[in-house]
């Protein structure tokens, strides 16, 4: 008895569920469910499709490559029954478990983290555009539109000091161009 | 299969029917049509062509007859002589050759002809001519009606000669008549000989198969042969001689000590000694059958001495054997067998190609390395052991005696764990986990996993110390407002933007439950004269600007605009018909049709009774009304119309 994977998915498919696909070259395909069977008779490629498994691995989205996930694999050499060995066994898989989850959530947020400024930039301009709509009079909305104020004053000086650097660049090149247009003359 | 197959030779039609055979091709296969007024080459050419084809119809099946018979010269003397015999070489040979010179014959007639047509000046002299030309084909076609005739004799006849491979391993049975020849044949092979209790059952030879050391062997049945010379010697007798003459086979040559056949044993010891220089080199076993009658031992000296004589050749053995009891008949044979096969390997080692085989072949031997005595190994255990005894009450005790304990079969169940080979005699009966928190457990056995979880364990640790699941948000999260703290800008804007975006949300769902409705939507002029007061209030409060604002509104709404009047009569009339009509008709009013032209509600009761009364049949009928008119199918004109020949109005 063991836990299969779903062909698709990859879901876990449990003994006695599922239906399996046994092909004339004796390659066997289980699938977790008929969404994922017929999704395979329609020659689907699991890889394409953004539900499964497959995809979200191929598309960066799931950790893939990391120690924890390098215990759990078929091996395929027997291994004689030894009760220590189990127990060790046993007691791993529950740490690997918390090692993996711990690190998952690391891999999530890391993931995440590009998006943060890119949502506090759209926080901003909807406020900006439309705090009528949920009434500019409040003490509430007065605040945040004082917040908004202070970080639109913000961005402004970030980006008058960019320019500025940019500014004094090109003028600093402009010189260095004169110069040389004067040598070659 | 057998390189000799008479079978396959296609029928020789007679001479008529050959005739018929070619016209009617010809007829068939060249232009038929052709007029006087064509060009004269082209009716030339017309029947040049029939004569030709003719002429090519004829020399095919000359040709492919001359090819099917077997040539005497080119098969093996074997079935040369057999032709000979059955045929006669000199009237087999002469028929062949006369069919080859009718063919030369035709050609060449064709070819005078088709010269003669070349000078032809009209239709009918050309056709003359083609009618002369095959005419003559024709006559000498027919000349041949006798040899056609004979040769499909012997084709009808070569077709049911038995398929004897000259070159295979052969046993030749031989001997006098009714000896029991072809009883012996059908208890060895799957043959089917008829076997009467008269002389010359057998008139031919006959052919059976039989399989000995996974070869397979071709036993001959001949008929009977008598002692008289060879000129004498009738077609039957003449077949056994030539299958004894010219197959290189064991001989087996049948002796009836009973002598119910009803020829001497003396007879028969002539026989054989007559026949004898047909036997040389070949393997010969002399075969006393009807053993159940009379053995050799049961014979007279004489007799028995004229058989041993026979026996005192190095080249002949001697087996007995009773087909009617069986009794040797599968000794005698496997005898004979091995006798030939014997001689032929022989014969093949003094033959030139056994240098090519011999090269090809290597018998690998071990040679002894050392002076080590290399014994077989027993190990003690099964040099000590007991041999199994069921009777003895200190045997070994087997599963068998296990489940018999334990109520037999179907009651007791094999226990696999007690033959388990592992490090400890405690574990055979653990109970194994297979799967847990939904993880295979066999998946994660290995036998390095604690070096391996070690190694994780330390790398967890470095992450850890350098800070990996340390994560810099929160600064300005929703929670910090929670902990009492002063909320930051970020948060500020945050929860603002998210209001606004559940506000518009709402406002979406609104937006689509007002068009989804199903009465008319309300102008928007008069929606606006209809609200109130309080439901803008209650927006602007919503928005957060005060009462005062919305109070003002309110008061503008409540007072009518002062104008100004030119008149106080025409302020007076204004002002009345402000009161009735012209606010009645700030919009055109539409009115139902059943009620335009009814002056009053009377007469609007009165219409309303009619109409239903006038409705009443048809509601008591429950018929479609006039409204309810409908096509169903619109069918295209062919379905409906026209005369029904094929199909139905519903598909044709």
């Amino acid at each position: 008895m063991r836990i299969e994977k779903c062909y698709f998915c990859s879901a876990s498919v449990y003994p006695g569920h599922g239906i399996t696909f046994v092909r004339n070259d004796s390659k066997i395909f289980r699938f977790c469910r008929s969404k994922c069977h017929k999704n395979f008779k329609m020659k689907r490629a699991p890889r394409k499709m953004r539900w499964t498994k497959a995809f979200r691995r191929a598309a960066g989205k799931e950790m893939t490559i990391d120690k924890s996930l390098e215990f759990e694999k078929r091996r395929n050499i027997p291994v004689r029954y030894d009760r220590e060995l189990m127990a060790t066994t046993l007691k791993a898989m529950k740490r690997i478990q918390e090692i993996r989850a711990k690190r998952e959530d690391a891999f999530y947020k890391n993931r995440m983290a590009t998006s943060k400024e890119f949502k506090k930039e759209h926080d901003l301009r909807e406020v900006q555009t439309g705090i009528e709509l949920v009434g500019a009079y409040t003490e509430e909305a007065k605040d945040a539109m004082v917040a908004v104020k202070n970080k639109v004053a913000q961005k402004q000086q970030l980006v008058a000091a960019a320019g500025g650097h940019r500014a004094a660049a090109r003028a600093k090149e402009a010189a260095a161009g004169a110069d040389n247009t004067m040598e070659e003359d | 299969m057998s390189l000799y197959n008479f079978k396959k030779i296609q029928v020789v039609p007679s001479a008529n029917d050959f005739l018929d055979i070619i016209l009617s091709k010809t007829q068939r296969k060249t232009p038929t049509v052709v007029h006087p007024n064509y060009k004269i080459s082209r009716i030339r050419q017309f029947y040049m062509r029939k004569v030709k084809f003719a002429q090519d119809a004829f020399e095919e099946k000359f040709a492919s007859l001359l090819e099917d018979f077997p040539k005497v010269d080119s098969i093996h003397p074997f079935y040369a002589d057999l032709i000979n015999i059955l045929y006669d070489k000199d009237h087999y040979k002469l028929a062949l050759g006369q069919l080859n010179t009718a063919r030369h014959l035709i050609s060449s007639v064709a070819k005078d002809y088709v010269r003669l047509l070349k000078f032809a000046d009209s239709l009918f002299r050309c056709k003359r001519l083609k009618v002369a030309a095959l005419g003559r084909m024709g006559t000498i076609v027919k000349r041949q009606k006798d040899s056609l005739a004979y040769l499909e004799q012997v084709r009808q006849h070569l077709a049911r000669l038995p398929s004897i491979d000259p070159n295979t391993r052969t046993l030749i049975i031989c001997g006098y008549p009714n000896v029991g020849k072809s009883s012996f044949m059908n208890k060895v092979t799957r043959a089917d000989v008829d076997v009467q209790p008269y002389a010359f059952t057998t008139k031919s030879l006959f052919v059976g198969h039989m399989d000995y050391k996974y070869l397979r062997w071709q036993v001959i049945d001949t008929p009977g042969i008598l002692d008289h010379p060879l000129e004498d010697r009738n077609t039957i007798e003449m077949q056994s001689i030539t299958a004894l003459a010219h197959l290189r086979a064991c001989v087996m040559f049948f002796i009836d000590l009973s002598e119910q056949c009803g020829y001497s044993i003396e007879d028969q010891i002539n026989l054989f000694n007559s026949i004898k220089p047909l036997f040389a080199n070949k393997p010969t076993v002399l075969v006393t059958s009807k053993i159940d009658s009379a053995r050799l031992e049961d014979l007279s000296e004489d007799n028995q001495a004229l058989v041993r004589d026979i026996l005192s050749d190095s080249n002949v053995e001697m087996c007995q054997l009773s087909s009617h009891t069986e009794e040797g008949v599968m000794e005698t044979r496997n005898r004979a067998c091995d006798r030939l096969l014997s001689t032929r390997v022989e014969a093949k080692m003094k033959g030139q190609k056994i240098n090519d085989v011999l090269n090809r072949l290597h018998l690998a031997q071990p040679e002894k390395r050392g002076d080590m005595e290399r014994l077989p190994c027993i190990p003690a255990a099964v040099a000590t052991r007991v041999k199994y005894d069921s009777n003895d009450p200190k045997r070994r005790r087997l599963e068998r005696d296990v489940e018999e304990e334990n109520g037999g079969a179907g009651v007791h169940s094999v226990d696999l764990h007690k033959h388990y080979l592992l490090r400890s005699d405690d574990w055979k009966y653990d109970a194994i986990p297979e799967i847990m928190n939904g993880k295979n457990v066999a998946d994660f056995v290995d036998p390095q996993i604690e070096e391996q979880l070690e190694m994780l364990e330390r790398e967890e640790e470095r992450l850890v110390k350098e800070g990996f699941y340390e994560s810099d948000e929160d600064e300005d999260g929703d929670s910090d407002s929670a902990n009492g703290m002063e909320p930051t800008d970020n948060a500020r804007i945050r929860r603002m933007a998210r209001k606004i975006r559940d506000r518009k949300a709402l406002m979406n769902v609104e937006r689509r439950l007002r068009r989804s409705r199903s009465s008319a939507p309300m102008p928007q002029k008069v929606a606006r004269r209809l609200a109130t007061g309080d439901q803008l209030r209650e927006h602007l409060e919503g928005l957060g600007i005060d009462e005062a604002i919305s109070s003002a509104t309110a008061r503008s709404r409540s007072r009518r605009p002062v104008k100004r009047t030119r008149s106080p009569s025409r302020a007076e009339s204004m002002a009345r018909r402000d009161e009735t009509s012209v606010a009645a008709r700030a919009q055109s009013v539409v009115v139902a049709r059943s009620e335009t032209g009814v002056k009053n509600p009377v007469q609007l009761k009165q219409s309303e009774r009619l109409r239903n009364v006038a409705q009443r049949p048809r509601n008591l009928n429950g018929r479609v009304g006039d409204a309810d008119r409908s096509i169903i199918s619109a069918k295209p004109r062919h379905l409906f119309a026209g005369k029904r020949k094929m199909g139905k109005t519903d598909r044709r």
